[in-house]
This record gives structure tokens, C-alpha cells and sequence, in this order.
């Protein structure tokens, strides 16, 4: 939020994009495929975390912009035969579209009734795609065939279902929102979507005019989910209903908790801890989900306000 | 002279509380005004009414020429209305530089220079005297200093009628005589509609004082007449010797 010294928190960051992308050539090939994938949740919870996390805005419905992200991309490669870039604008269109739809409906609540005027929206999303099974594929979903899935460039053509054309896809992605997110936290916006989590009556005195700045906010976050929700189509090949359900609402909510609210970098840390807990306990015992809870508990005692966001409170003020 | 702000029949009701009762009231462009009056006169809700907090019941608000009484606050402040807070309501978790930041950035029209906000910011911080705690969270400035911020936040807006709601409360009385000579100085380039308690300070500061009284203005005048006024004492200074 300071104006003065941007350089280190960038260096952090672009240190992180770069750890990332040297992983891709030491990682065995099963760490190797998951890194990608949580690099593209990652994604969704950083536009999760842009609205939760910086304007206050609680959301129990971002699934639905996941979802619209990746039933747009996938629906328009399996449906209308789109090439993949065509296919990722449309899922980005609809998520956006949705977004401001929602936005201008959902904003006239807040605090708790905006937590489940946007569930039931989801809610209604959900089964919406469940109704519309003849295209959809209902709760079986659709596999979006591998032919489809390659991006042509000039006169290379990339399958995206190569592991590291897959992973790359995943990082450029990822780098993008990413150094968005900062840019959008350090800019003079950003510090008006604080300003209204801070003190949004106060916010309102100083001339912002609060609805539409939220607005922008909710279609910025719900573009970003999408955008999410678009590479997970055409990078892994599959569309389904799971995706739009509530668990993907809370999914995301869970990690920005844990990763650190209003921090940059929480998402991908909240997102990648969740999700390695999740792998390497379930090796060991089918009662991995209790372990899982027990460590969810022993992160809140220690780490009320998520990995990244103690640590900036102990010890680093300038993390953003 | 036109003046820069009337109010006709200007009226809110709360269930059967007429907190403001059809108030005509007019000010001059440049003078300094204060607003004093017993507790739950409706001081306060007449100035929310003014800054848009607060839609009035019925009646009528006009600033510089423009009929204002439906538009929204964030509106009404950019249209150069300032409101301070009576209760000390600055960012406690932003620096006392993003404090002033998110104003200036506002009023701000080529939009773009770094520079400019951060010459702004220095520029509204120094004339409150906060300069040296720019990087400080506002919530662990001492009292007196965050209403200066508050202060130093409406100046930020460069606001053409900057409403200040008690803003002396709870400072001390070296602090009060700082605050004197800042609002005079505003007043050169602004015109300032104070609500106070502390007599003295109104005396000091006002052109002209509004006597309010069960949401009517009970009178109005130099701080001379009004303190001559045998009503005014009757109903807020204590009855006549």
C-alpha cells in the first residue's frame, strides 16, 4: 500500500514465478502434473482473494464463475469447435458477463445476506448445468477430446495434453494474474477497495462512489475464476458439474484462509499446503480428512490470519 | 451575494421524532459559521442532511445555484461538500499517509503523476502539523492527532464548504489553540460550517452563530447578538442572572 519501496516486493515475486518454472525441469512427473493443476486453482483463489480479501466481500458462490469460465471454454471447443484461444476469450466473456450480472444484483445486499444471496445464485448456476444436461452432459460432465486441445502458434502446434506444454500453460497463466493482482493492490484503486473493507461509510465522505467500485471489483474477481475455470478445461480435458457445486465455492475461500487474506502471494501457498496435505495424507490412512481438519485447526491456533499473513504481521510489514 | 447554501423547510423525521423541523437556513460563501446548540437540538442531523447521510423528510437543500436534496453523498462531496466525523472515524489500519491519500487521489484531475498525489499528501499533512507520523497506522496516532488527520482528510478534498461535526471534543486545550488558527486558515479558501460545544472556541472562530433548538433554529447573528439574546440563554447558556 506505501508508495515508496515496490522493487523488493516484486523481486519476491518474480523470484516466485521463476522458482516456479525452474521446478518444471527437476519435479518427478507426478508432482510435476499436480503443481500445474494447483497453479491453475491457485488462480481461482487469487480472484477469490482480490474480492474476499481486499474489498471484504464475503462470496459463497465463486463456483459459478469458475464454472462459467469452464463450461464456456469447454462447451465452445466440444460444441461449436473452437480453436483454444477463441475458446478461452468465451470462457473469460461469460465469466465477466456473469459477473456483472451478479454484481449488480448481489451488491444490494452485504455481509451475511450477500454470503447467501450469492450461494443460492451458484445454487441456481449449478442446476442450471444439471437441467441443461442435452448439452452439458449433466452430472456426468464432458470430456473435451484431445484432438481439440492443442494451441496453434505461427506455424507450431502445441497439445496441451504434453506434460510440459501443460505446465508452462499453467505458469504464464498463473505469472499473469499474479503480477495483475499486484499491480491492481498497489495501484490507487487498490487502495480504494481497502479503504471500503476498512471503513466503507467513511469511504463513501471522501467522495468514492461505493457500489460501482465494488462492481468493478466483483467483475475483476469473477473474470479472474473464470479465467481459472477456462485453462482447467482446455488444459486437463474435463467439464462437470462438481465444478459449480458449493464445495468449489468454499474450496477457495479455504485456501485464501489459509494462504493469508489480502496477500498476494497467500493464494498459491493456501492452495498448494491444501492440497499436499490432502495427497500425502491420504497415502497413509482413508481417514485422511481427519487429519486434514486436525491440521486446519493447528494452522488457525497458530496462524489466525492464514501462512503468509502471520508471517507479514511477525515479521515482514512489506509483504503486499 | 448569492449564498453558497440554503436550505428550505428542510425536515427529517425519525418514527415521531421531528430531529430536524423545517429549517430555512443560508450561507455566505467564505464566512465561518458554527452551529451550537442543547443536546439532540438536531445539529448533527442537519449537517447529515447537508453532506447526504441522511435524506431528509421533506424540504429542499441548493448548493451554489444547483438543487442537491437528491443526490447521493460520494455525489455531494465531489461537488465540494467535506463532512468530518464527530466520532474520530480515519482508516486505523492504513498509515495516516493513505489516510490523506485516498481523498487527494480523488480530487486529483490529470489523474495520472505519482508525484502529484504524494506532493497533495504532504502538502494536507504538513498543514495539519502530521508530516513527521506520515508512515505511522493512524489507529496508534494519539487521539488529538487522528482528529487533526480527520481534519487534514476534508482539507485533502479541497472542499468549497468544509462541515466540521465538534471537532475540539477531547482535545486538550494546547491542542484547541492549534486547532483555532487551522480553521482560520482554511476558512480563506473555503467556507466552514462548524457544530461546537466548546463556547469559547465558537466565540473566537464564528462570523455568525445558529442557535438550534427541538430541531427549529431558535436564532441567529453575531456571536454578540446571540450572546445577547435573552432566548438563547433561556434555552441553552443557563436562565438570566
Amino acid at each position: 500500500m506505501k508508495e515508496a519501496s515496490p522493487s523488493k516486493a516484486y523481486a519476491l515475486h518474480l523470484g516466485v514465478i521463476v522458482l516456479l518454472f525452474a521446478l518444471s525441469f527437476v519435479l518427478p512427473e507426478y508432482h510435476h502434473g499436480l503443481l500445474a493443476r494447483i497453479m491453475v486453482l491457485a488462480v481461482f483463489a487469487m480472484g477469490y482473494n482480490l474480492l474476499f480479501g481486499y474489498v471484504g466481500l464475503l462470496s459463497l458462490g465463486h463456483a459459478m464463475f469458475f464454472s462459467a469460465g469452464l463450461y464456456g471454454a469447454g462447451l465452445a471447443v466440444i460444441h461449436l469447435g473452437w480453436s483454444v484461444p477463441a475458446a478461452f476469450a468465451a470462457g473469460l466473456a461469460c465469466g465477466a458477463l456473469l459477473a456483472l450480472v451478479i454484481g449488480l444484483l448481489a451488491l444490494r445486499t452485504s455481509g451475511v445476506a450477500f454470503m447467501i444471496v450469492t450461494m443460492m445464485f451458484a445454487q441456481v448456476f449449478y442446476l442450471v448445468i444439471l437441467y441443461l444436461a442435452a448439452w452439458t452432459g449433466g452430472d456426468q460432465g464432458l470430456v473435451v477430446p484431445q484432438s481439440a486441445r492443442v494451441l496453434v502458434l505461427g506455424d507450431t502446434s502445441l497439445g496441451l495434453t504434453n506434460p510440459t506444454v501443460r505446465y508452462m500453460s499453467a505458469l504464464v497463466l498463473f505469472s499473469i494474474v499474479l503480477l495483475v493482482t499486484l499491480g491492481i493492490v498497489r495501484s490507487r484503486y487498490g487502495r480504494v477497495l481497502v479503504a471500503i473493507r476498512e471503513n466503507e461509510e467513511r469511504t463513501k465522505m471522501l467522495g468514492y462512489d461505493i457500489f460501482s467500485n465494488k462492481l468493478a471489483a466483483v467483475v475483476v474477481s469473477g473474470t479472474i475464476c473464470a479465467a481459472s475455470g477456462a485453462a482447467y478445461a482446455l488444459l486437463f480435458g474435463y467439464v462437470g458439474s462438481t465444478f459449480a457445486s458449493v464445495q468449489y465455492s468454499i474450496l477457495p475461500l479455504l485456501w485464501v484462509l489459509l494462504g493469508g487474506a489480502a496477500t498476494t502471494l497467500g493464494p498459491l501457498i493456501g492452495t498448494l499446503f491444501m492440497y499436499y496435505v490432502v495427497d500425502v495424507t491420504s497415502g497413509y490412512t482413508s481417514a485422511y480428512l481427519l487429519i486434514v481438519g486436525i491440521a486446519l485447526i493447528l494452522l488457525v491456533l497458530f496462524f489466525p490470519r492464514g501462512i503468509l499473513g502471520t508471517i507479514r504481521q511477525r515479521w515482514l510489514g512489506w509483504l503486499p | 451575494m448569492m449564498p453558497l447554501l440554503t436550505t428550505k423547510g428542510l425536515s427529517r423525521n425519525f418514527g415521531g421524532l421531528r430531529a430536524v423541523d423545517g429549517v430555512d437556513f443560508a450561507l455566505m460563501p467564505g464566512e465561518i459559521r458554527a452551529v451550537i446548540g442543547p443536546n439532540g437540538a438536531g445539529k448533527t442531523t442537519f449537517v447529515s442532511l447537508i453532506s447526504g447521510r441522511i435524506q431528509p423528510s421533506s424540504g429542499m437543500i441548493v448548493f451554489d445555484g444547483a438543487d442537491i436534496t437528491n443526490l447521493p453523498a460520494y455525489a455531494r462531496v465531489r461537488l465540494g461538500i467535506a463532512y468530518t466525523f464527530q466520532i474520530t472515524s480515519v482508516f486505523a489500519n492504513l498509515t495516516a499517509y493513505d489516510n490523506v491519500a485516498l481523498p487527494v487521489q480523488r480530487t486529483l484531475t490529470d489523474g495520472r503523476s505519482k508525484g502529484a498525489v504524494h506532493a497533495g499528501v504532504m502538502a494536507a499533512l504538513e498543514r495539519t502539523g502530521l508530516a513527521d507520523r506520515a508512515h505511522m497506522p493512524a489507529g496508534q496516532l494519539s487521539y488529538g492527532h487522528q482528529r487533526l488527520l480527520e481534519v487534514a482528510m476534508g482539507l485533502a478534498l479541497k472542499p468549497r464548504l468544509l462541515i466540521l461535526d465538534e471537532p475540539t471534543q477531547g482535545l486538550a486545550d494546547s491542542e484547541i489553540d492549534n486547532f483555532i488558527g487551522l480553521v482560520r486558515e482554511i476558512a480563506k479558501s473555503a467556507t466552514v460550517l462548524l457544530i461546537e460545544h466548546n463556547m469559547p472556541v465558537v466565540m473566537q472562530l464564528a462570523d455568525r452563530i445558529t442557535v438550534f433548538n427541538a430541531g427549529k433554529i431558535l436564532a441567529e447573528g453575531t456571536p454578540e447578538q446571540v450572546r445577547a439574546n435573552a432566548q438563547v440563554q433561556d434555552a441553552y447558556l443557563g436562565t438570566t442572572p
